[in-house]
């Protein structure tokens, strides 16, 4: 376990050597949540409330929305896809350590560091300019924090199942971008996925994508009643554990089919 | 003469390489178009639950998004250097580059290009013709030079902005993550900046002039006469910034010294 911890505070640290670069990011960050807000100013017209939520929560929704993101958001299915063509991924499966548990480290090492210098500053000096609602709750505040690391799970599986595929495609860069793009849609970060067609909603109920962004942005602006906000987590728990099935099976067939393409 | 040979050439190659991984190269161009689609998706999911936005239809907004597609399908087909600064500065593949004959930024844009972007000019122009057709719109004989015009201004504009951002690299060599976000903000450039407050009206004309990439020219197709003052300023937008970045460029190509390996 040590070992595990190790990886994500040298992820940490390796991430504050470029920590400057994360200001900028605040400000192009919070002009993003600005131009949101007036858009969605605009859909709503004169309208008080469209699927259940007012413009103010609908603007928390945004601005949480994009800043759980930068927590749960990682590039591990890239960096897989990197070493695995670069040949690198045979030093690291003879080391001591799961190859999976660590590149899941790194992406949570990746996480709390932008949690802590891009969410947190930036919700901050958007909340200032723009109308935010904080929840004075400390219950959402706790569901909401379980949930964003349960998030956390879901999405990195996601892409660990991804960046496996490169063992069987060799070049998958497209499929990388597919999924990212399918991500941003169906897991509720452009918008919440009340606002779609009952029929796609129906179906995105099956799907694992609506625990990445649309719980816990709706537990964080009480878009959900208590026992939904429960159910959902557990929702979120149970895809958490199915998704190990299909990651384990890919891992198995994966090792006994590895090429390396030079290295 | 010998620029465009050099660019005939890499063509020629980079078609090559590309075929090699032909089941990747599919993947790509449907992952391209889930993109297009997804952007879509967004504007007629929102239309379902309003009919204007400050005045303008869904279908209007679809032929702006239409539109917008056009000039970003030529940016991201031969500007695509968002890995600038990891892919050239970090790993000292600029040194490589400066020992070419030919201008470092054309090397570049040689190397980079990504030729199958360009099908999202077709996407563009099938949405066009979809919200053209439903709003009724009629097309002029000068029309189509016109809309070369804009297309080739509001390419420049990305590759101005574009090409600035990857010259931060050159001051300040560490990893920026702007590039990502900049592709968000490029997107409000497609809704009408009259939404907006002032502000941000600003910063999308003058500063960050994504809004010349898609709402102020397609504005004069739509015939909204309002902009056409904004709609006209798009090849001179276009040119300048292109013509700033460019001299930014070859100042920060002065600067570098290379990464060491």
């Amino acid at each position: 376990m040590d070992k595990y911890i190790e990886m994500i505070r040298i992820r940490f640290l390796m991430m504050l050597a470029y920590r400057t670069n994360y200001y900028t990011g605040i400000l192009i960050y919070s002009i993003n949540i600005g131009a949101y807000y007036f858009l969605w100013k605009a859909i709503y017209g004169g309208k008080e409330t469209i699927e259940g939520l007012s413009v103010l929560q609908m603007t928390t929704y945004v601005a949480v929305a994009w800043m759980a993101r930068a927590f749960y958001f990682n590039n591990i299915d890239r960096e897989m896809a990197m070493e695995i063509k670069e040949g690198k991924v045979a030093v690291e499966l003879i080391r001591p350590y799961n190859y999976l548990t660590m590149k899941t480290m790194q992406g949570l090492g990746e996480g709390i560091f932008r949690l802590f210098f891009f969410s947190v500053p930036g919700m901050l000096i958007v909340s200032f300019v723009f109308p935010i609602r904080f929840s004075a709750d400390i219950y959402t505040w706790a569901l909401f924090f379980v949930s964003i690391v349960l998030s956390f799970l879901i999405n990195t599986q996601i892409n660990l199942l991804t960046g496996m595929t490169t063992f069987f495609l060799f070049n998958n860069t497209g499929l990388i971008r597919a999924k990212r793009v399918i991500i941003d849609l169906f897991s509720g970060l452009l918008l919440p996925l009340s606002f779609f067609p009952q029929g796609i909603q129906e179906v995105l109920k099956f799907l694992p994508f609506q625990g990445i962004s649309y719980v816990p942005s709706m537990i964080f602006t009480n878009g959900f009643s208590f026992s939904e906000t429960l159910q959902a987590i557990m929702l979120q728990g149970l895809w958490v554990l199915i998704l190990i099935v299909p990651i384990q099976a890919l891992w198995i067939l994966a090792k006994k089919m590895l090429v390396i393409q030079g290295g | 003469m010998f620029y465009l040979q050099m660019l005939a050439q890499y063509i020629g190659q980079y078609l090559k390489t590309r075929l090699q991984y032909r089941s990747d190269l599919v993947v790509e161009l449907v992952s391209d178009l889930l993109f297009q689609a997804v952007n879509l998706i967004f504007i007629i999911v929102v239309f379902g639950h309003t009919d204007f936005l400050n005045g303008w239809s869904r279908d209007e907004i679809i032929f702006i998004y239409g539109f917008f597609l056009v000039p970003f399908a030529l940016f991201s087909s031969f500007f695509n250097i968002w890995d600038f600064n990891e892919r050239y500065i970090v790993k000292g593949e600029l040194d490589r580059i400066l020992t070419r004959p030919i201008h470092s930024l054309f090397q570049i844009v040689l190397e980079r290009m990504e030729l199958e972007s360009l099908f999202g000019a077709i996407t563009g122009f099938v949405v066009m013709a979809y919200a053209g057709a439903r709003l009724g719109l009629s097309l002029n004989w000068y029309d189509p030079i016109l809309f070369l015009v804009f297309v080739i201004g509001g390419a420049l504009v990305y590759a101005g902005v574009f090409i600035l951002i990857a010259c931060i690299s050159f001051w300040a060599d560490a990893r920026t993550s702007i590039m990502p976000m900049m592709y968000n903000i490029g997107n409000y450039g497609r809704y009408p900046v009259d939404i907006y407050n002032t502000v941000i009206r600003f910063v999308l004309t003058w500063i960050l002039p994504f809004a010349f990439v898609g709402v102020y020219p397609a504005a004069f197709f739509l015939r909204r006469e309002e902009w056409y003052v904004y709609s006209f300023l798009t090849p001179v937008i276009g040119v300048v910034f292109f013509a700033i970045s460019v001299y930014v460029w070859n100042e920060g190509v002065k600067r570098y010294r290379g990464a060491g390996n």
